[in-house]
C-alpha cells in the first residue's frame, strides 16, 4: 500500500514541478494541535502504513486521518477528526488531516460509506462508521502488539498512541505495519456513552482556521492550473429560455478573447445538476472574459415563463389556499368541522418570497479534460458526486475523473450532491477548447441562475375551546417548485406546519405543488426555514386569541414530551420572557424541531415611532442530545440566527418578468454586522439516544421569534417577510 | 499596457487593459488569491486591501490607479500571520467558511491602525461593508477588541 501511495503522489509531484501553480496537500508541521494544509489534494500526500481507508500511522506516530467529508465552515473536518481519534485514542497533536480520494471511494464501491456533506448529518448520522474505523484500528494495534508479546488481546491497553501489557510498551507506530495485517474476529463496538470519552465534547479550535487568517486557504476559485483559460457565462435570464443566437464576431476582436461557447439544455431534463441554454465566452483572463460576455449581443426566446413574478405567484398560492390539496398523514375531516361550528375562530395567511444562497464564493468550477485523466475542482458538499456529473457529461468512466476537494465558501445546502450546473458546463467548455477551464459565474449570474428556496404561502385556521387552547387546526401550504416537484431535499410542503408537536385533538394539513421554472433546491434547513416562521407565528396568534401567555401556551402543549419540556424551561428561564415591556419594545418566543434537534428562540427587539427595527438580542435553546465540539456547534449556531434574519429581515429575492431582479448585494441584501444581534446558544441536551444535527436548526425558530416580538413592540402581526418592506410605525 | 504596482513591497509588472480592477490584476495575473472576488460592485467587502494604509474594494479600483502606490493584500499583512488582528482571529475561532475572512482581517486592521480602542459604533460603522454570509459577525466584534489589546500589549 505504502508503495502504491508514493507512486501517486509522485505523479502529482512532477504535474507541480512541470506547471507550478498546481496545488496540492502539505501540512504545518510541528503544530500544537491536529492539522489540516491549506490546500487540497485529489490524493493522499500521507505517509506510513494503511490501516484501513480512513487511518495511515507513521513509525515516528503520526497519525494522518483521511476526511471524507466536505469542509464548508461547518468545522468537518475537526469533528470528523474527533469521532475517529476518540475511539482510536491517539495524541490530538500528533493528528494530521488529509480529504479522502472520491475517485478511491467510486473505485471501491463506496469505501467511504457515504462523502456527501449535508443535512446538518456529518455527526449525526455518520459517527457510527467514523468512529468505528477508529475502534477497529485500535483492536487491530492492539491484537498485533498481543501476538507480538504473547499476550492475549484483552490484557492491552491502547492509550494516547501508546500500547501497553503489564511492563511491555510500544507505539502505534511500531505495530502499525502489523495491525494492517491483523483480520479481526468481530468488528468492535463504539462507545456511545459521553461520561466515558475523554475527547468527544471538549471544545477544540477547528483545524482550518489558521489557514483562514492569511489568505493560504484554496477554494475552487482559486485554482490556477497551467495553460488554464476562464469563461464567463450568461444563461437565459429567464430560466430555462432558449438560446436563439449570439454574435460573437462582435468581441472577437477584443484583448485576449479566445472564444464563445454555446451551451445547450438537454430536452426533458430540468434536474438541478441539469444544463440550461447558456453562452460563455472564453479569455486569457476571466475579467477580459466576462466584459467580453457583457458586449456580446445574445437571444432569447423565453416562452411562458416570462408571464411569471412574485406577485402572481402569491396570487396563485392564495387561490390555492381554497382548494383542497394532498393530504400530509391521515385526513381529519372534523377539523374543519369543528372550526365551522366553533365560536372561536384565528385564521390567517402567509407569504414568503424566495431566496437564495448567495454563498460568498461565486458558483464557480474548474475541469481540466486530458485525453486519459479529467480533473476537477469544484465547489461541491460531495466530491463523488461532482465526479459522476462529470463522467456523465463527457461520456467517460468515472474511474478516469479525479475531483480535488477544495475548501467551500459557504454550502448551506446549495451545492447538495455535487448538483449545479456548472461543473457539467466547465467540462463541457474544457472538452470543446482542449484546455483546463476556469468557469466563475459573475455575482448578478450566481443569484438570478442559482436553484432557490421554493416561494411559499399558507393559510392556517383554528378553533379555539372554552379553555383558550385550541381544539382544532386546518392548515393548507403552497410553496412553488421546479416543474411542482413534491419534495425539495427531505422536505415536503408540510415540513415546518405538519410536524409541529402541539397536542392539538383535530389536525388536517394538505400540501399543494405549484410549478415554477425556477430551479429549486435545499437551502439551510429546507422546509423549517420556510413553514416554521407559518406554523410558529399563528401559535402566538392561537394563544393570544385564547388568553394565553405564548410561551406558557406551548409548555401546556407539550406536556408529556420531554425534551420540548426541557428546551422550553430552559428558555423560560434564561430568556427572562415577557409580554408587559413598555411599547416600541417586545420579546418573542418561538419553537421548531429540525434535523433531529429541538430548537427555541426568544428575540427581544425595539421598533422606534418610525418603523426603525432593531433585533437587540436572539437567545436559542437547543436540544441535541449531545455536542460533540461545544466551540464549532455554537459558531454553527450562531450562523443559523444570522442566516435566517438574513431573508427574514433584509432578504426576498423579487421576480418580474420570469426573472429574478435583485441579484447583487446593492438590492438583494444580507445581514450586516451593524444589524446583527447579539445570539447567545445554550445547549439544553437530553442525552439518551439522540444524535441531532447542529448546522442549521437554530435558524428556523428566529424569524418567527422576531415577529412575535415586533408584535408586542408595535401591535402589528407580521404574517410575510422581508421585514424591512412592512410598515413597522406605530402611535 | 504595462503598468507596475507596488505590492507587498515588491514590484510586480503585469501586462492590462488599464481599467482592469486591481482585484483581478492580483488574482488572475499576479496569482494572490488571497485577495477574494465576492460581488464586483464594492458591496461585499471581500476584496478589501490597502491602498498606502487606507482600507479599498479592490475590486472598484482600476489597477492604473494604483501604480506608485503602496498595495497590500492579506498574503502581506504580517507574513506570518503575526499582525494582531490575525493573532486575535485565530484566538476567538472567528472563520467560518473564511472566504470573506481575507476582506474582514484587512478591514479590521486598517481600523486598529487608525483607531487604538474603537467602540462598538466605530467598529460597526469601518465593518458595514463587509458581509459574512457564515454570520460570524459577533465573533469579529470579540476579535476586533481582542486585537487591540493585543496591538497594545
Amino acid at each position: 500500500m505504502t508503495k502504491q501511495i508514493l507512486s501517486r503522489r509522485s505523479f502529482i509531484q512532477a504535474s507541480v514541478a512541470a506547471g507550478g501553480g498546481l496545488m496540492l496537500g502539505f501540512h504545518m508541521p510541528g503544530a500544537l494541535a491536529a492539522t489540516i494544509g491549506s490546500q487540497p489534494q485529489s490524493t493522499t500526500t500521507a505517509v506510513g502504513t494503511e490501516i484501513n481507508a480512513w487511518i495511515v500511522i507513521d513509525k515516528d506516530g503520526t497519525v494522518t486521518l483521511r476526511i471524507p467529508h466536505t469542509e464548508m465552515g461547518q468545522g468537518g473536518i475537526t469533528s470528523v477528526a474527533m469521532l475517529i481519534a476518540e475511539e482510536l485514542n491517539v495524541d490530538w497533536a500528533k493528528i494530521k488531516t488529509e480529504f479522502a480520494d472520491a475517485n478511491r471511494h467510486l473505485r471501491n464501491n463506496k469505501e467511504y460509506k457515504v462523502m456527501s456533506t449535508h443535512g446538518s448529518q456529518l455527526v449525526r448520522l455518520q459517527h457510527p462508521h467514523l468512529m468505528g474505523a477508529g475502534a477497529s484500528a485500535r483492536e487491530r494495534l492492539k491484537q498485533a502488539a498481543a501476538e507480538a508479546w504473547g499476550v492475549d488481546r484483552s490484557a492491552v491497553e491502547a492509550k494516547l498512541g501508546v500500547l501497553t501489557a503489564g511492563n511491555r510498551t510500544g507505539t502505534y507506530g511500531e505495530f502499525a505495519e502489523a495491525a494492517a495485517k491483523v483480520q479481526l474476529d468481530k468488528e468492535p463496538e463504539i462507545n456511545k456513552d459521553p461520561a466515558k470519552w475523554w475527547l468527544l465534547g471538549k471544545p477544540r479550535q477547528r483545524l482550518d482556521i489558521p489557514h483562514k487568517v492569511d489568505g493560504s486557504a484554496k477554494y475552487a476559485i482559486d485554482t490556477r492550473v497551467p495553460g488554464m483559460v476562464y469563461a464567463a457565462v450568461k444563461a437565459s435570464p429567464v430560466p430555462w429560455g432558449t438560446l436563439k443566437s449570439y454574435n460573437f464576431d462582435a468581441i472577437k476582436g477584443r484583448p485576449g478573447v479566445i472564444a464563445a461557447v454555446p451551451l445547450k439544455a438537454v430536452p426533458g431534463k430540468r434536474n438541478q445538476p441539469d444544463l440550461q441554454d447558456a453562452v460563455a465566452v472564453v479569455a486569457d483572463t476571466w475579467y477580459r472574459a466576462k466584459t467580453a460576455l457583457e458586449l456580446m449581443p445574445i437571444e432569447w426566446e423565453f416562452g411562458e415563463s416570462e408571464k411569471a413574478t412574485t406577485a402572481g405567484y402569491y396570487a396563485e398560492g392564495h387561490k390555492l389556499m381554497e382548494q383542497k390539496g394532498l393530504v400530509s398523514g391521515k385526513e381529519d375531516p372534523q377539523a374543519a368541522e369543528i372550526i365551522a361550528a366553533s365560536k372561536k375562530v384565528v385564521t390567517a395567511s402567509f407569504e414568503r418570497p424566495f431566496e437564495t444562497h448567495a454563498r460568498m464564493e461565486p458558483i464557480n468550477a474548474t475541469v481540466h479534460v486530458q485525453p486519459d485523466r479529467v480533473d476537477v475542482w469544484a465547489p461541491t458538499q460531495d466530491q463523488s458526486a461532482a465526479i459522476l456529473l462529470v463522467a456523465d457529461q463527457l461520456g467517460v468512466d468515472p474511474k478516469t475523473v479525479y475531483a480535488h476537494t477544495m475548501f467551500l465558501g459557504g454550502g448551506f445546502g446549495g451545492n447538495g450532491a455535487g448538483g449545479t450546473g456548472v461543473t457539467r458546463q466547465a467540462a463541457e467548455i474544457s472538452k470543446q477548447i482542449g484546455k483546463p477551464v476556469k468557469v466563475l459565474w459573475p455575482r448578478e449570474e450566481d443569484l438570478a441562475q442559482d436553484k432557490q428556496r421554493p416561494l411559499a404561502v399558507a393559510k392556517l385556521t383554528a378553533a379555539i375551546g372554552d379553555d383558550g387552547l385550541p381544539t382544532a387546526l386546518f392548515t393548507r401550504a403552497a410553496w412553488f417548485t421546479i416543474d411542482g416537484i413534491n419534495q425539495v431535499g427531505g422536505a415536503t410542503a408540510d415540513y415546518g406546519i405538519y410536524n409541529i408537536p402541539y397536542k392539538i385533538p383535530h389536525r388536517n394539513h394538505e400540501r399543494h405543488n405549484a410549478k415554477t421554472h425556477i430551479p429549486s433546491s435545499t437551502h439551510r434547513a429546507p422546509g423549517a426555514n420556510q413553514l416554521g416562521f407559518v406554523s410558529e407565528v399563528f401559535v402566538d396568534e392561537m394563544a393570544i386569541a385564547g388568553g394565553w401567555d405564548p410561551l406558557e401556551w406551548r409548555l401546556k402543549m407539550t406536556e408529556g414530551l420531554p425534551d420540548w419540556q426541557l428546551v422550553l424551561k430552559t428558555l423560560k428561564e434564561k430568556s427572562g420572557f415577557r409580554t408587559d415591556l413598555p411599547k416600541g419594545e417586545g420579546m418573542g418566543v418561538a419553537v421548531v424541531e429540525s434535523h433531529g434537534t429541538i430548537a427555541a428562540a426568544c428575540a427581544t427587539v425595539t421598533v422606534s415611532r418610525r418603523g426603525r427595527l432593531n433585533i437587540e438580542k436572539v437567545l436559542v435553546v437547543l436540544d441535541a442530545g449531545r455536542v460533540i465540539n461545544p466551540h464549532a456547534a455554537a459558531e454553527q449556531c450562531e450562523g443559523s440566527v444570522c442566516w435566517e434574519l438574513s431573508h427574514a429581515w433584509t432578504g426576498g429575492l423579487e421576480l418580474e418578468g420570469g426573472r429574478f431582479v435583485n441579484t447583487n448585494f446593492d438590492t438583494y441584501n444580507l445581514l450586516r454586522i451593524d444589524q446583527h444581534p447579539h445570539v447567545e446558544t445554550i445547549f439544553a441536551s437530553s442525552g439518551g439516544t439522540k444524535w441531532g444535527g447542529l448546522g442549521e436548526p437554530s435558524g428556523p425558530p428566529t424569524p418567527p421569534a422576531v415577529a412575535n416580538a415586533i408584535y408586542y413592540a408595535t401591535g402589528k402581526r407580521i404574517r410575510s417577510t422581508p421585514f424591512r418592506s412592512l410598515d413597522l410605525t406605530w402611535t | 499596457m504595462q503598468l507596475t504596482l507596488n505590492i507587498n513591497n515588491k514590484p510586480e509588472t503585469v501586462d492590462v487593459e488599464p481599467e482592469t480592477p486591481l482585484l483581478w490584476v492580483l488574482r488572475d495575473n499576479i496569482g494572490l488569491t488571497g485577495t477574494k472576488y465576492g460581488c464586483g460592485i464594492a458591496r461585499c467587502g471581500a476584496c478589501t486591501i490597502h491602498v498606502d494604509g487606507q482600507a479599498m474594494k479592490a475590486c472598484q479600483l482600476p489597477a492604473s490607479a494604483a501604480v506608485g502606490k503602496r498595495i497590500t493584500t492579506i498574503e502581506g499583512l504580517s507574513g506570518n500571520s503575526s499582525h494582531p488582528v490575525q493573532q486575535a482571529w485565530v484566538e476567538i475561532g472567528v472563520p467560518q467558511c473564511g472566504y470573506c475572512q481575507s476582506g474582514q482581517i484587512m478591514a479590521a486592521a486598517a481600523l486598529i491602525a487608525k483607531r487604538k480602542n474603537p467602540t462598538l459604533p466605530e467598529i460597526e460603522a469601518a465593518m458595514a461593508d463587509n458581509l459574512c454570509r457564515c454570520g460570524t459577525y459577533q465573533r469579529i466584534v470579540q476579535a476586533i477588541r481582542r486585537a487591540s489589546e493585543i496591538a497594545q500589549a
